[in-house]
């Protein structure tokens, strides 16, 4: 079976290597249609103004974020239960890639927030909640693999803990949602976003996806390095 | 598997009587964190009503976080830990003894004080009930939640904060229900909703937390 | 083309999202190339 071949580190390198030649380009491509497509296709928004177009960047991200943590944690399950070096690798590979697409997805949402809802910053609602511990989840997840000096212990352990998180980031987003409907403190509805002329939704999944590829290839090009320095890349 | 389960229970409480201190110290942590709050925000009554329940929790979280490093360190230095993995007894029935001793330990006393501490920030009667019980279910959330990272960091430099920072968003879920739980009977809604909420976490918490402390115990102790 | 940069008003929001965006992605990928060449250094 060919792909209990590339379970091997020292062969996945070479592949690594072609896969993120080749999303990465895909994603330059992606990313010059999306950023089209925001730009100079998509009409300007009645209600939001020119203000609305971060939305490119934005929600793109926040799916980004959020899938690549799952991604994290599935790894991080594999190497648990199959004890396979190479899927440890891959989970370590794709954390900070995860934990930037966090920032950036938080970062933006503030400064679409400013202008539209005049507010930074919402307490107490859920999709924003959700999004912070999620960036403190990824650096829980880098922080405590760089404590752990032998790196298969690291992976294991921060393998776990991802594993724990992903269970956790359901339960945060409906203790705040609920917490939230009741309480009926913090009205600001935050689910004012345009509405969504067909133009505005292909620019955002096109973004999407060139997010997705950058990816792709920046965890290609992370866990090379990785293989690199444990020291498995040439062994024969 | 029970009479494994309550020699631990007993050993640890013995050990943990013999270091009163370490207990006490867990307690006025708990107590002096609640009082900087008014000196920090002012004395005003209705605020200080208005956030005792936020601050009663956090500080009970925060107090239950640093007394997480006690867990496993003592058993840990002088190798009873990896005798607890060799052992006959599952790990999982082990571990949850651990993790209900500390909290019987510095969990429950929380509990006990909390009541005191409502009074001092003047919040009515009838919500001490609710409060108390709060922490009660909310409190064993904590301690088996913080044991998965207390195992997890086992031995590990700059072990303190980092646990701290891989705890606290875990905890997350358990502030929101615990305090809410009190705000919302403070606003006469009723906080059988949340109380319910904590009771179904604690029943997930008992029941998988262990296997997952656990498996990080063993993956500490490779 | 001034419009373009002005954004109805909105410039510092706008540019402000897009342009940290594509600095940090920037920046991951040269640390990494960065990364990669030293590791091929020591090996």
């Amino acid at each position: 079976m060919r792909w209990f071949w590339y379970a091997s580190p020292q062969t996945f390198f070479p592949l690594a290597g072609t896969i993120a030649r080749w999303c990465g380009v895909a994603a330059v491509l992606l990313m010059i249609v999306g950023l089209t497509i925001g730009f100079f296709v998509a009409p300007t928004d009645a209600q939001q103004g020119e203000a609305y177009r971060i939305i490119f960047i934005h929600v793109p991200a926040a799916w980004m974020s959020m899938f690549l943590y799952v991604v994290m944690a599935c790894w991080a399950a594999v190497g648990l239960a199959l004890n396979t070096r190479l899927s440890g690798m891959m989970a370590a590979a794709i954390a900070p890639t995860g934990a930037l697409f966090t920032f950036i997805a938080l970062w933006t949402g503030a400064l679409w927030g400013r202008p539209t809802w005049g507010t930074y910053w919402v307490w107490g609602d859920p999709r924003l909640m959700s999004e912070l511990i999620l960036l403190f989840l990824y650096f829980g997840f880098m922080a405590l693999h760089a404590a752990i000096e032998d790196p298969r212990r690291a992976d294991r352990a921060a393998g776990l803990l991802a594993v724990v998180g992903v269970v956790n980031i359901p339960i945060i987003y409906y203790s705040v949602q609920w917490w939230n409907t009741l309480h009926q403190g913090a009205s600001v509805s935050l689910t004012s976003a345009p509405k969504m002329a067909a133009t505005m939704l292909t620019g955002m999944l096109v973004m999407a996806v060139a997010f997705w590829m950058y990816s792709i290839a920046a965890a290609m090009l992370r866990v090379r390095c990785i293989i690199r320095e444990r020291g498995d890349a040439s062994r024969s | 598997m029970l009479a494994a389960a309550r020699t631990i229970v007993a050993r640890d409480l013995r050990v943990a009587m013999r270091r009163r201190s370490d207990v006490a110290i867990a307690l006025l942590f708990f107590v002096i964190v609640t009082s900087l709050f008014p000196l920090g925000v002012g004395a005003e009554p209705n605020q200080l009503r208005a956030i005792a329940p936020g601050v009663i929790w956090v500080a009970a979280l925060l107090s239950s976080m640093l007394s997480l490093g006690r867990l496993f360190a003592a058993d840990h230095a002088d190798g009873t830990l990896e005798q607890m993995l060799l052992g006959a007894a599952p790990l999982g029935v082990t571990v949850a003894a651990k993790a209900f001793a500390h909290w019987l330990v510095s969990g429950l006393p929380l509990v006990a004080i909390a009541p005191l501490l409502a009074l001092q920030y003047g919040l009515p009667a009838p919500l001490h009930g609710v409060l108390a019980l709060s922490l009660l279910l909310g409190t064993p959330v904590l301690s088996l939640i913080g044991a998965i990272g207390a195992a997890l960091t086992l031995g590990l430099r700059g072990g303190g904060v980092l646990l701290a920072l891989l705890v606290l968003p875990l905890y997350v879920p358990v502030l929101i229900m615990g305090a809410g739980s009190v705000e919302m009977a403070a606003a006469g809604l009723g906080a059988g909703g949340q109380l319910l909420l904590l009771g179904a976490m604690l029943v997930v918490a008992a029941a998988f937390a262990p296997w997952a402390i656990a498996a990080a115990l063993r993956i500490s102790s490779e | 083309m001034s419009e373009f940069f002005a954004m109805g008003g909105y410039a510092w929001y706008v540019w402000g999202s897009y342009g940290v965006t594509f600095f940090l992605i920037l920046m991951e990928l040269i640390l990494l190339i960065r990364r990669g060449k030293q590791g091929e250094k020591q090996a």
